[in-house]
């Protein structure tokens, strides 16, 4: 909320310095936002005083006037005749720009220097005198700013004000809350008129029909208004805090909505039909055009002001356009009520209506408050419009709500804030803000708060209320005493760290994408209809078709990802990301939120270097990533097997992996029609792995294996075999011969092309024999591999290769 | 009296020791001053065959000359030795400069990954909760409105839910706004004393420069008997000094949540300015970074602790906010569209 520093003052005295008083009231938890310094536009124009005046010698209606600032003595060039020796005027010098835009120079004016001018009222924008130059009071200084010296000198802040502080939202409502930390007491304004009065009676009534949803209504008449501008002090002001002045009437009721934080409204009472106002719910599909000239439907949860026939505003939202006030009005009826915070917020929310009425309303004004801003602003309309307030008031104010009475322990506060305060200070603090303190005994002070403190309900409010004005910073630090959490730490956390580092290792760069996608995007994977995938949540209100869908896969956001980065030229890739996936379950509320891994790669895998010759990566780079995770999870025994059905991998470079029965992920290239669908040039590689069931899988923490205290020995073994047999398949036959001694068998050359005939390839395995109790003879080891070489012979169509 | 023959020997073998030590000096190679050695001490050698000589002298003669002949064969032994060392020495020397190398080529790095700046930024503050005895936990995403709002005092209709722009998957189930939720979850499963912080990602429907429609919150809670304001100061307090430095100056200013009450935003000093005022801090000198407060007793109904027996406090604060200002980034828009040139800045 923008607030005026010279209107502040109005109420209360502001002595500190700017930066004082920001640091003040943010720190009493009204945030300031920002600050914007207002000159009034009269940079330049100073108070000087009149010396000599002399007749110009080469023209008979211009004198030459010789005046003094502070500083020095000019002599100017003038036309009035008003002017006198010894008087204190306005000096526009030389670079002031005036409010009618004419910018002061250094002149000539017939031959004689002029080195500024002296203004009149309208030359400054100040007033509609013409006549003469404007004569200052004596007493003002000399080489004052005259914006300062007229009070347009301004400084405006911009305070951000939390929901719980309606109160807030007004200047007497900040001006209340710098007098209860400056410890000074608020000057109301007051007006004269008296409340008394069987007049209005004669003339009209109100009529509420749902009390619950307006506990509170004030009406005052304003009869034989002239409507017209404001005059420039109230334009002014409400500019200032960004309100657009409209007429005099209007004005005022914006005027005391933002001075006590009580909307109004005006209406023509000539076109009340039967001069009344009769408060109800609409109807419902009931039409109305409001203020701003749009037709609104409402419905029977809505609170209408009425008059006798018919609707005439929506009430705390915003008027109708068919009892605005116009140019020729001349009787005026104005509100002043109280509407239920909460069905005020839904009506204006359902219409989209988010007016300063309903902001203020919404959040629950000050109900004690009513009679006294209609007080004020009827007698405003009669000084600015030359009205009559009609005698009376009407206070329809059915159920009257009272606030309720606080039991607040001085101890407590001490329990919950961990500093002490005196009974009597708190109590200090808690009338400063107007509220009834009453002691009950030592320790519990009875606290009735304000009208317009609906914030205040219990004990632990009035606490915060006590920590804000005692100050935060005057609570002191310690540590709590109580035990450090004895919760063990998840193993997910752990392991979702431990994948992250083997990750890092091999290249993989962390992404982290939207949650929610497209709910194209398995139309782009190409997933079989009845894929469980397809099946996501949506969001109701997305704030884009593409980000509409909570994700069941994280595949389309790295591929996503891959696109936009190679459109960028970063097309040597290496992405992962583990976060999490939504799959929805039948009949509960909530989806199931299981953490995914998937990995992607593409390019090179390093960029060109004067020692290396980068090489594209491919399957393998990925299954070894796969590989080592499952390494370092202590995850064995894993099997890939080729997968030849997953729509968007490469049906002939694909492959799930198995352990046991369970499928714990697959990996492969991407299928080149989901690629040339990403609009992907070029090989891409990915692994999406069950987050959950790795850890599920993932093994206890390793044992020790004692070292070898004997020399291994090492065969190797070369076989050409079809170029179809998979190479696991060796390896699997001699493990299952269970050859003795025989601890590690690996594929070490792969080779395919002559000598060896055409489909077929030539496998060379190293197998390490190794005994815990000797170290083994050339013959021992000979025989077992002999056997091997046999076996392999009778289980497979294969060639020893020398 | 010498004869005249001793006296020719003697001659000789001085002459031959200048030769000698004339040839080696100039000797340029191993093989040269092999040469020497033979050509000087081998079985035909020049000393060697004036040796011979030596029984055709007289026996009085015999022994100064044959203790002079002994002195050249000792002398060139030694010359020859030390030639070879220096020789060797000079080769050493020069194979050691053949074999130099431009240090100045890029070494062979590995092409390892980078965490996400958002892990690397959860990381480091888990690490500091971690030592104040916090454990982490984490919750759902999609959300109860019962957990996001209602049991944090944020019954429908409250003015608070819109400082949160909610995305809904239906009336009741929303994508959490916060990750506040985590808190009335853990204390429904576990009596006091609780100490967590919970990290995550959040959602709201915003999306500029500095809001996006997902980021990340860790939020914390301690519950315990005897929690004052003054301990969240103190934790706080810690937790400041170790995320931004001990010099890092923070104030805790009055602020507003539903589920906290008194409630404190916790701003340190501009970095970029030094609490002058600046366009990062917006002229103000200060950076939000944390909201917290004591947890409202009305959250406590929800869970069934007694706000008689039991008191304390919560906090959270955006990691992306952390994360910008730690490495000074200035669109949040950039965690999300992961650019590998901007990942493998951190």
């Amino acid at each position: 909320m923008k607030v005026s520093l010279n209107w502040l003052k109005d109420y209360i005295q502001i002595q500190m310095e700017l930066k004082d008083l920001i640091n003040l009231l943010t720190m009493a938890g009204l945030e300031v936002e920002g600050v914007q310094s207002i000159g009034g536009g009269l940079e330049k124009v100073v108070v000087a005083e009149i010396g000599s005046i002399r007749k110009h010698p080469n023209a008979d209606r211009l004198s030459l006037v010789e005046v003094k600032t502070d500083q020095e003595t000019l002599s100017i060039v003038c036309g009035a005749t008003n002017i006198r020796e010894g008087q204190r005027v306005p000096l526009a010098l030389v670079g002031a720009r005036l409010p009618n835009g004419v910018e002061i120079k250094r002149s000539k004016i017939r031959g004689i220097p002029s080195e500024g001018m002296l203004c009149s009222e309208i030359e400054l924008g100040l007033g509609q005198d013409a006549s003469g130059i404007m004569i200052l009071p004596p007493q003002v200084a000399l080489g004052a700013d005259l914006g300062e010296v007229m009070g347009l000198k301004d400084t405006i802040l911009d305070l951000s004000i939390t929901p719980n502080r309606p109160d807030c939202l007004c200047v007497i409502g900040i001006a209340r809350e710098i007098a209860a930390l400056t410890h000074q007491k608020i000057k109301y304004p007051a007006p004269t008129l008296s409340d008394r009065g069987e007049e209005i009676h004669q003339k009209t009534s109100v009529t509420i029909l749902d009390q619950d949803l307006c506990p509170r209504y004030v009406a005052r008449m304003i009869e034989g208004v002239t409507i017209g501008p404001s005059p420039r002090w109230m334009s002014d002001r409400l500019e200032k805090v960004g309100i657009r002045s409209i007429n005099n009437v209007v004005d005022v009721t914006n005027y005391v909505m933002m001075e006590y934080g009580q909307p109004l409204h005006a209406f023509d009472f000539e076109l009340l039909e039967e001069g009344r106002i009769v408060v109800r719910r609409a109807r419902e599909g009931e039409a109305f055009v409001t203020l701003d000239g749009v037709k609104r439907t409402l419905d029977k949860e809505m609170l209408m002001i009425c008059d006798g026939v018919k609707p005439v505003a929506i009430a705390g939202v915003m008027g109708g356009l068919n009892s605005e006030i116009k140019e020729n009005t001349q009787k005026v009826l104005l509100e002043s009520a109280y509407f239920n915070p909460e069905s005020n917020r839904r009506t204006s929310k359902k219409l989209g209506l988010e007016t300063e009425a309903a902001y203020r309303f919404g959040r629950g004004i000050d109900y004690g408050g009513c009679l006294a801003a209609a007080n004020r602003a009827a007698q405003l309309i009669q000084e600015l419009a030359k009205g009559r307030v009609v005698e009376g008031v009407v206070d329809a104010y059915p159920g009257t709500i009272a606030p309720h009475p606080i039991r607040l322990s001085v101890k407590k506060i001490h329990q919950i804030l961990g500093t002490e305060v005196s009974g009597k200070q708190v109590r200090q603090y808690l009338e400063g803000l107007e509220l009834d303190v009453r002691e009950e005994d030592e320790d519990i002070l009875v606290v009735t708060p304000t009208s317009f403190r609906g914030d205040l309900e219990r004990d632990i409010d009035l606490i915060e209320e006590v920590a804000r004005l005692d100050g935060y910073e005057n609570i002191p630090m310690t540590l709590p005493k109580g035990p450090p959490s004895a919760e063990e730490r998840g193993k997910e956390f752990y392991i979702e760290r431990k994948v992250i580092d083997v990750l890092i290792d091999h290249g993989y760069h962390e992404a982290i994408t939207y949650s929610f996608t497209s709910p194209a995007s398995c139309d782009l994977l190409g997933l079989p209809q009845d894929d469980p995938r397809r099946r996501s949540l949506r969001i109701l209100n997305p704030l884009t078709e593409d980000l509409s869908i909570m994700r069941t896969t994280l595949i389309p956001g790295l591929l996503e990802t891959a696109r936009y980065n190679v459109s960028r030229k970063n097309s040597n890739l290496k992405l992962f990301e583990l976060k999490k996936v939504f799959i929805p379950q039948e009949g509960k509320n909530l989806p199931q939120e299981p953490k995914s891994l998937v990995g992607l790669a593409m390019g090179f895998d390093r960029d060109p270097h004067w020692a290396f010759s980068p090489r594209q990566v491919d399957f393998f780079d990925i299954k070894g990533c796969v590989e080592d995770l499952f390494d370092a999870l202590q995850i064995r025994g894993m099997k890939f097997s080729k997968a030849e059905a997953i729509s968007y991998l490469h049906p002939g470079k694909a492959s799930k992996v198995i352990l046991g029965e369970d499928v714990l992920g697959v990996l492969g290239e991407v299928h080149p029609q989901v690629l040339s669908r990403y609009d992907i040039h070029g090989n891409v590689y990915l692994f999406e792995m069950d987050f959950t069931k790795m850890v599920a899988y993932s093994g206890k923490a390793k044992r020790f294996q004692l070292l070898p205290k004997f020399p291994a020995v090492y065969r190797d073994l070369s076989v050409v075999v079809d170029h179809a047999l998979e190479s696991e398949r060796i390896i699997e036959a001699i493990w299952a011969f269970q050859p003795p001694f025989v601890e590690e068998v690996n594929l070490f050359d792969l080779y395919d092309g002559p000598p060896i005939p055409k489909g077929k390839k030539g496998m060379s395995y190293r197998i390490r024999y190794q005994a815990n109790d000797r170290t083994l003879t050339d013959e021992e080891v000979n025989h077992f591999h002999e056997k091997i070489v046999s076996k392999l012979k009778e289980a497979f169509p294969l060639q020893l290769r020398q | 009296m010498k004869e005249r023959g001793s006296l020719f020997v003697l001659d000789e073998l001085e002459r031959l020791q200048n030769e000698i030590a004339v040839s080696i000096s100039q000797a340029a190679t191993e093989k040269e001053l092999s040469e020497i050695r033979v050509k000087v001490l081998g079985k035909k050698g020049t000393l060697t065959q004036l040796l011979k000589r030596l029984g055709t002298l007289p026996e009085k003669d015999r022994k100064e000359i044959g203790k002079k002949a002994n002195q050249v064969k000792e002398s060139t032994e030694a010359r020859i030795e030390e030639a070879l060392f220096l020789l060797s020495e000079r080769e050493r020397k020069e194979a050691l400069e053949r074999e130099k190398i431009d240090v100045t080529l890029p070494g062979r790095r590995i092409p390892v990954g980078k965490r996400h700046p958002l892990t690397q930024t959860l990381d480091q503050i888990i690490d500091i909760f971690s030592r104040l005895g916090f454990e982490v936990v984490e919750g759902p995403e999609v959300e109860l409105d019962y957990y996001n709002f209602e049991a944090l005092n944020i019954p429908k209709g409250h003015p608070a839910r819109e400082m949160q722009a909610t995305f809904f998957i239906s009336e009741d189930v929303v994508l959490r706004t916060h990750t506040s939720p985590v808190q009335v979850r853990t204390m429904e499963k576990k009596q006091p004393p609780v100490r967590v912080i919970c990290p995550g990602a959040v959602y709201r429907c915003d999306s500029d420069p500095t809001h996006s429609p997902m980021f990340h919150q860790v939020e914390g809670l301690l519950v315990d008997k005897g929690i004052t304001f003054a301990d969240l100061k103190g934790v706080l307090t810690v937790f400041v000094h170790q995320m931004f430095g001990k010099e890092t100056k923070l104030r805790f200013r009055p602020s507003f949540f539903p589920f906290t009450e008194p409630s404190a935003e916790i701003d340190i000093e501009c970095f970029i300015c030094n609490g002058k005022g600046c366009g990062v801090c917006s002229q103000t000198g200060w950076l939000e970074i944390l909201g917290s407060g004591m947890v409202d007793p009305a959250v406590y109904k929800f869970v069934n602790y007694d706000p008689e027996e039991v008191t304390g406090f919560a906090f959270g604060m955006g990691i992306e906010r952390i994360a910008m200002l730690k490495y000074g980034i200035h669109d949040i828009r950039l965690f999300f569209t992961n650019d590998l040139r901007f990942l493998k800045q951190f």
